[in-house]
């Protein structure tokens, strides 16, 4: 016993017992987020519930658990049809249940606002686009949606040329803004054609709006005619209308497809129903974006003054004490890199910015305000300790006969750095890189006042001049889990969407770090040091 | 003392020199002179400072702080401690093989022209004639002529070495410094670079620091003996290994310590 003490066993048990702590706390954290993020989209049977007291309710079982209150068995089910009830979900006692069955009619709708709605389909009125020979309710909807179809990708080409309209109207009134300010008498002729274009294109707008209104209001009587479990019945415009579906009846493949289809709603769509609801695409790109903008700030900032420190420094006090300041930087609560990126870049960058270039558009902010420069900016500043560290160290490891080798052959001090030390010491780099954009993508504290927003109407890239938009505002993934998940207004429906919304994060920063660990094995392979 | 060399064939000679690491002194008044296309080794314990000497050639005591050096040291008629000696091209007429092999994380191809290439040339033709004469000098060109593009550090530790040598000859130097190049390899690599050494002397001045004195009376044409910073004895290889004058020579040689 005494020798099995001495020999370090019970040591090495413990070691071995904190990293499988570690490893089934990480596990457990993503099957949980894993668990109730995937299940969100399939579509699961609608189950109709009667009760004892003499109501139905129709909807999918979410979960069972014990009343905290009574002890006994309770069920959560989706009834939907919020504007109906009030609420999504209901809690029913196991015991108040007198009989359940599973209608094969029973539809799931997809609707754009007010959630979804569950019952049953009994007609469509098409506003004769359909003959009423026809009865059968599917065959109806399906003629229908093909009526409309064509006039749907019209109302979205209407909606695309306003929206183009709407910008140059927007840069004309900016160009008449500055010329204005330049001087209003001098440039009075050229402001007056500038008028009377921005007047014709207004009118132009206009044009383009009541058309759109007219083709909308014409498209909003064709609906679907539905009734729910209590016999209610309710017209739905098939404008409206995301998905519909029968999920009692669809085979495993067909739930398969919707499945694939609302996978791809999420990854490719705009958010709707204040985010709870619809894609996260907007979401997406802009953590995708700040995270790339971040890493060509911090990078070669991060390496160049690595290199300072560690190749051309003096190895004095000056030196040793920024070298704890940068390790202390890495520490800085990150709310407070917030602050100091809203007080410098957002104010002090952005608002000479603005006086010096858009003098004319103020009070209104241009750069003044937050937006995704600065917010990659304040990321950067948050990494850059991160690389700085890794880079000294990898450059640190280097052995020194290399330098003397290049040194002795007459190669200067820069010529060495760039061609033997920094491509040795790139894998290294890529590790810092690799946890910098780990962390600039799941930061939201910092961003939350330097230009995340809850809805951006525009994303920072687009197919105008000059194409990438720093100053605009974007969205975040991680902020988008703290506003769905907790400053919704509808938290419970909006619970699978904060999983929903953590696993692509998730996904994005595994698929990122996967990424530049590809890149750094393949670097590592060729500046493998030399073996005996 | 050194042998008496005709003056013209003196290619480094030095006077009086001292070197200080902070206040502790490293060389003492070494005197010392070196003939050009010989081979001169510098033997002695460890801590003697042959080694420290040696990294005075080519000035790679700079990059250690707290060096300081008095005394002269004149490579054909050049002050080598003078501030205005243009380092570069110093190190470039004065090549040097460190103790460990260091080839650079390139391939064999990249590794032989890198002095060129630093130097501005990168006109292909030249380069590939430099990597072939260069390889051949340092008989290693039948061993890798057709692995030229591939990483030099998957090489063994005396092919690795031999690349060294034709990297450091490939920018053409007058003298080749080798710091105890044969310290990490076994005796076949040993004796290949020890053969090399040998043919490489037509061309080149060779000054080699060494433990092993089998080498330095196989290969040097003249030997130094260095006992704590001071230089003992240096003359003719074969004098010094038969029928040395001092003392403390004689006992280092025989192994009576050391």
């Amino acid at each position: 016993m005494k020798r099995y003490f001495k020999n370090g066993e019970p040591f090495v048990l413990l070691t071995g017992a904190a990293l499988a702590l570690i490893l089934i706390m990480t596990i457990t954290l993503v099957a949980v987020v894993m668990k109730n993020g995937l299940g969100y989209f399939w579509p699961s049977e609608l189950v109709r519930y009667e009760l004892k007291d003499g109501t139905v309710a129709l909807g999918q079982l979410m979960i069972q658990e014990k009343n905290p209150n009574t002890g006994n068995q309770r069920i959560q089910v989706k009834v939907s049809n919020r504007d109906v009830l009030g609420q999504d979900f209901k809690w029913i006692e196991v015991s108040e249940i007198s009989s359940k069955n599973i209608p094969k009619d029973a539809v799931l709708v997809e609707r754009k606002e007010y959630g979804n709605y569950v019952g049953f389909l009994k007609n469509v009125s098409a506003d004769g686009l359909v003959d009423d020979s026809v009865t059968d309710p599917w065959e109806r909807l399906s003629k229908a949606q093909k009526a409309i179809a064509p006039k749907l990708a019209e109302i979205q080409k209407t909606i695309d040329s306003m929206f183009s309209i709407n910008y140059k109207t927007e840069q004309l009134r900016l160009k008449i803004l500055k010329l204005e300010y330049k001087n209003r008498d001098k440039n009075s002729a050229a402001i007056s054609d500038l008028t009377t274009e921005r007047k014709k294109l207004t009118s132009e707008f206009e044009t383009l709006n009541s058309k759109l209104n007219e083709m909308q209001s014409e498209l909003g009587k064709v609906k679907a005619e539905l009734t729910d479990a209590s016999d209610g019945s309710k017209e739905i415009a098939l404008t409206e209308i995301v998905q519909i579906m029968q999920p009692n009846s669809m085979s495993v493949f067909a739930k398969m497809g919707a499945y694939a289809g609302r996978v791809k709603e999420l990854l490719f769509d705009d958010p709707r129903e204040s985010n709870t609801e619809g894609g996260l695409f907007p979401a997406i790109f802009g953590t995708v974006m700040m995270v790339m903008l971040m890493s060509v700030f911090s990078l070669p900032f991060g390496v160049i003054a690595a290199v300072y420190l560690r190749e051309y420094a003096k190895d004095g006090l000056m030196t040793r004490m920024v070298r704890i300041a940068v390790n202390n930087l890495a520490g800085v609560p990150s709310i407070v890199y917030g602050v100091f990126g809203l007080g410098f870049f957002v104010y002090g960058i952005g608002g000479s910015l603005d006086q010096l270039f858009f003098p004319e558009r103020l009070p209104t902010p241009t750069f003044g305000t937050g937006g995704i420069l600065w917010s990659s900016l304040t990321m950067a500043l948050l990494t850059v300790p991160v690389v700085i560290i890794a880079t000294e160290e990898s450059l640190a490891s280097i052995p020194r006969g290399i330098r003397e080798g290049s040194l002795a052959l007459g190669a200067t001090k820069f010529q060495t750095l760039i061609k033997i030390l920094i491509p040795m010491a790139t894998p290294g780099i890529m590790t810092g890189l690799i946890l910098s954009m780990a962390r600039a993508a799941g930061e939201v504290a910092p961003l939350m006042i330097v230009g995340v927003v809850k809805l951006a109407p525009t994303l920072p890239f687009d197919s105008y001049f000059p194409f990438f938009h720093m100053d605009r505002k974007f969205m975040h993934l991680g902020f988008h889990i703290f506003d769905v998940g907790f400053q919704s207004p509808n938290v419970e429906a909006a619970k699978p969407m904060v999983f929903v919304t953590t696993m692509l994060l998730l996904a994005i920063v595994i698929v990122a770090s996967s990424l530049a660990i590809y890149f750094r094995a393949k670097m590592k392979k060729r500046y493998v040091t030399s073996n005996f | 003392m050194p042998e008496q060399n005709n003056p013209q064939n003196i290619i480094m000679d030095i006077n009086n020199l001292n070197l200080y690491y902070g206040s502790k002194q490293a060389l003492k008044d070494v005197t010392l002179s070196m003939a050009k296309n010989k081979v001169t080794a510098f033997i002695g314990p460890s801590g003697c400072g042959k080694s420290t000497l040696l990294r005075c050639f080519n000035r790679m005591n700079d990059l250690i702080d707290n060096v300081r050096i008095e005394g002269s040291m004149r490579f054909e008629e050049e002050e080598i401690n003078d501030h205005q000696m243009d380092i570069i091209s110093l190190r470039r007429r004065i090549g040097m093989v460190f103790q460990q092999s260091n080839p650079f994380p390139k391939s064999i191809y990249e590794n032989i022209v890198y002095g060129l290439r630093i130097a501005g040339i990168n006109d292909k033709s030249v380069l590939d004639e430099t990597v072939e004469r260069s390889l051949k000098n340092a008989a290693i060109w039948d061993e890798v002529k057709d692995r030229l593009h591939d990483s030099a550090l998957g090489l063994s530790g005396g092919q690795a070495q031999r690349i060294c040598i034709a990297r450091a000859i490939a920018v053409n130097p007058e003298i080749i410094l080798m710091d105890e190049p044969c310290s990490a390899l076994d005796p076949i690599s040993t004796l290949k670079i020890e053969e090399l050494i040998d043919e490489l002397k037509q061309k080149y001045t060779i000054i080699i620091v060494t433990h092993n004195m089998q080498q330095a009376a196989r290969v040097s044409d003249v030997t130094a003996f260095f006992y704590l910073g001071e230089l003992i004895e240096a003359g003719q290889t074969s004098k010094i290994f038969t029928n040395p004058e001092k003392k403390q020579t004689e006992d280092y040689i025989t192994g009576r310590f050391g």
